[in-house]
């Protein structure tokens, strides 16, 4: 199998690296100074495929810390604001677009 | 990739030769399966013992004909979540009564000894030196199965039966 | 219920302690995310997208009140308070630490509850018909057999790293309420002329992007030899299912290509090598299951008691009764089906206070046991009738009295992409909505039996294809769309459902369907006529042009 990180990256527009934490799941981003955030706004943003590939390799090399890694689209507003790119993304960023059952 | 036999970890004594090569005159030669099935009784004839290398995925039946002269047969794993080499085992010491060593190759790990012995495997090419380690360990976390295999276990079934008769005396 | 002996004790703990293990290794860096992930699923430990799901297996929908009990532990402990029971028998906990659930698992250890092989290419939890034991007519209780299967099933060492998952599902009555035709192996217990029990043998059933009705490979194989039958499919299957394609590896694909004659030949071929052998059961072995089976102490009570009698006076209770209560084969009894699909809730969501007040009713109710039907709903197994109106109330209570059964707000649906990271579009909030649509209870009886089935992809865990009405999400230009069949059952007559036109927008599923059901008012002939039966009557176009003429 070919490993994405062999394969070409194309990204459109601004994009992340996302994971999810391994020891409890949490959704994580990958951040500039080479660590991890729970916090979007944390998010290295990358702009072109090189970049893109350099932080995924990077990401994917923290095997203990992170499973699986992806490039993920975002969007950035006016203001500065980095806003996840679909809605999955949002899913994972802001949680359930329902009310959870133990809250009602 | 460390050998593990009887619990511990041993030289292997078998060399694999590639089919291109030369087979050695008098030691212990692992040959595939193809090279095998060309020429095998001129082949098993030899003075030392000899090994085949039998791929997942080619109709075990095939072997069975010169089971009790093969010396040892190498079953692959390629993944260890490629689980064809698991029912092959089982054939091979089950239905064609293979007495020889069983050897798991490939990606073997420590969490499939315990289901690899219980098929009939009884050497074990681990791909870590951790995993061949703890393989003791390994092999006796459970003390109880529910299957009925060649590997003299009585199954939960037949236990609780027996453990009835016991009772009734 | 079963009643674990020190043996099974001992393998569930055993493996409580294997996995512990495996957990302590990849934290520590020892076992790659990639060697982890098929021994954490064979455990039921998924990554979707918020966090780690740990699915727990409740084999044949069987629970005991202690055992719930455990389960809402687990969700107030480890979890965000509540669980998700799903369509096979499991319950689902979305917000779990990797790194606690061995702890959670040893709880569940201590009731004699598992997580194996919830999920993984091996063999899946076995699930029956969720009123086994209770139902009038039935040939015998085919949770015993069940049992012997998970058994058999549970860390076999030659099926455990299968081509793909593999599902069995065993009914004993002639109404079909396990879906036994939609699984890998569907087994229906029946008698042959010599009045032997055993079982019809279907295979190759499945739904995903490849749906397909499992086929009869055998009429009848006497019951003291399917462990050496169900070996013989799966060993068939370990060496010659499709392992380059994992879309193309479920048995059912291996039965098609090869067709189900060749298949049964192949079987049969190596069932004559193994029949007669080890695994044959015999009958102290099969009575020796039995006999762990605690069945409940009936009295003789009356079959119209005098308080049931008065309180169907009161026009909501008798709603609920009708609608929620089934007969017992035991006078004076019933079997209530708990509905886990209030108005606007996700469906098969039950709160850890729920389900603490659910074990708490089935003591006094129930014999302390309850069950779990495909339909993600609960019910309570064994109800004195006299008790009907004061279980009503307490039910009425904690929210999970809602007349709904079989109803069109009874939706089955997947948790989708609020949840699942395998899914295109979401699921529940497309059930919220629809149940709203048709929250009076009236409306619900006046259109009857319809079965509507969400999923939010194409792997169809909500069994959008055999829902008599269809729902599936896809994805489109980064947009949810859904694709809805109609004509679909999952029954004995079970059968894929059929497209009805183009794909519809999220904010018009619920017109959408609205449309249809009312179509179905139009069309059908009489008010006994039910929805699915309208439609295999008339076809989709009627429908079609209803629904479709005005968009």
């Amino acid at each position: 199998m070919t490993s994405p990180l062999q394969k070409k990256i194309k990204i459109h527009g601004p994009s992340v690296v996302t994971a999810n934490r391994t020891s409890d799941g949490v959704v994580i981003w990958r951040t500039a100074d080479h660590g991890w955030s729970t916090d979007l706004d944390d998010a290295a943003i990358v702009r072109d495929g090189e970049t893109a590939r350099a932080l995924l390799t990077e990401a994917t090399a923290d095997d203990v810390g992170a499973v699986g890694p992806y490039i993920a689209p975002v969007t950035i507003a006016d203001n500065g604001t980095v806003l996840p790119g679909n809605l999955r993304e949002q899913i994972r960023n802001t949680g359930v677009t329902i009310e959870l059952p133990a809250q009602v | 990739m460390p050998l593990v036999k009887n619990g511990a970890v041993v030289a292997d004594d078998f060399i694999t030769v590639a089919d291109d090569a030369q087979l050695p005159g008098d030691a212990p030669a692992l040959i595939s399966a193809t090279r095998f099935l060309a020429d095998p009784e001129a082949l098993i004839g030899r003075n030392s013992p000899l090994g085949v290398i039998w791929p997942n995925n080619r109709n075990i039946a095939e072997l069975a004909p010169w089971a009790d002269r093969l010396a040892l047969i190498a079953l692959v794993f390629p993944t260890f979540r490629d689980g064809r080499a698991h029912s092959q085992a089982r054939l091979l010491r089950e239905r064609y009564g293979f007495r020889g060593e069983l050897r798991a190759t490939g990606q073997v790990l420590r969490d499939q000894f315990t289901f690899l012995v219980r098929n009939g495997f009884d050497a074990f090419d681990a791909k870590k030196p951790s995993d061949a380690a703890a393989f003791n360990e390994a092999t006796h976390r459970y003390t109880e199965f529910y299957q009925p295999t060649g590997d003299g276990h009585l199954s939960a079934l037949q236990l609780r039966k027996q453990r009835h008769k016991v009772a009734a005396g | 219920m079963y009643a674990y002996d020190e043996i099974d004790r001992a393998i569930v703990s055993e493996r409580v302690d294997e996995f512990r293990d495996q957990v302590r290794r990849r934290l520590s860096g020892e076992l790659t995310e990639d060697e982890f992930k098929s021994l954490r699923l064979m455990n039921g430990v998924y990554l979707q997208l918020h966090a780690y799901m740990f699915r727990v297996a409740i084999p044949y929908g069987t629970l005991s009140s202690a055992q719930l009990r455990k389960l809402a532990h687990v969700a107030r402990t480890y979890d965000r308070g509540y669980g998700h029971f799903t369509t096979r028998q499991n319950i689902q906990f979305n917000w779990i630490a990797l790194k606690d659930l061995p702890d959670a698992l040893a709880d569940l250890a201590e009731v004699g509850i598992h997580a194996m092989q919830t999920s993984g290419n091996c063999t899946r939890n076995v699930t029956a018909d969720q009123w086994a034991g209770v139902v009038p007519g039935e040939i015998e209780d085919a949770r015993v057999w069940a049992e012997i299967l998970r058994q058999h099933t549970a860390l076999h060492p030659e099926f455990s790293f299968l081509p793909r998952k593999f599902k069995f599902a065993i009914t004993a009555s002639d109404h079909d309420r396990a879906a036994i035709k939609i699984h890998d192996v569907g087994l229906r217990l029946r008698k042959n002329d010599a009045g032997e029990t055993g079982f019809e043998v279907l295979v190759g059933g499945g739904l995903g992007r490849s749906p397909f009705i499992g086929k009869t490979i055998k009429p009848f194989v006497r019951g003291r030899d399917i462990l050496s039958y169900v070996e013989a499919i799966l060993r068939v299957y370990n060496q010659y299912g499709r392992r380059d394609n994992i879309y193309k590896a479920r048995i059912k694909i291996l039965v098609h290509e090869l067709g189900i004659d060749k298949f049964a030949a192949e079987v049969e071929e190596e069932w004559k090598q193994i029949a007669e052998g080890p695994l044959t059961l015999d009958d102290e072995m099969i009575e020796d299951i039995r006999a762990r089976f605690i069945y409940p102490d009936y009295a003789k009570l009356s079959d119209s008691p005098e308080e049931l009698t008065k309180a169907k006076a009161d026009p909501a209770f008798a709603m609920w009764l009708d609608n929620s209560a089934a007969p017992h084969k035991q006078p004076g009894y019933a079997i209530v089906t708990l509905s886990l699909k209030p108005v606007g809730g996700p469906p098969g969501d039950a709160t850890a206070e729920q389900m603490d007040a659910i074990a708490d009713l089935a003591d006094k109710y129930s014999f302390g046991e309850i069950r779990v039907g495909h339909e993600q709903n609960l019910a309570l197994p064994h109800v004195a009738k006299r008790d009907l109106p004061a279980l009503w109330a307490a039910l009425d209570k904690i929210g999970v009295a809602t007349p709904n059964i079989n109803h069109v707000s009874d939706i089955i649906a997947c948790p989708g992409l609020d949840y699942c990271s395998l899914a295109n579009a979401r699921s529940i909030p497309i059930a919220q909505e629809l149940s709203r649509r048709f929250a009076d209870p009236a409306t619900g009886r006046l259109i009857g039996r319809l079965h509507i089935n969400i999923s939010g992809c194409i792997n169809a865990c909500g069994h959008h294809h055999v829902g008599h009405i269809g729902i599936l999400g896809v994805e489109k230009n980064d947009q949810e769309v859904y694709q809805i069949t109609i004509g679909g059952r999952a029954d004995e007559e079970a059968k894929l459902g059929e497209l009805i036109g183009p794909a519809v927008p999220y904010d018009q599923v619920a017109d959408v369907i609205e449309d249809i059901v009312e179509a179905y008012l139009a069309l059908r002939e009489r008010p006994e006529e039910l929805f699915v039966d309208t439609v295999k009557r008339l076809g989709v176009e009627p429908f079609k042009e209803r629904v479709y003429a005005t968009r």
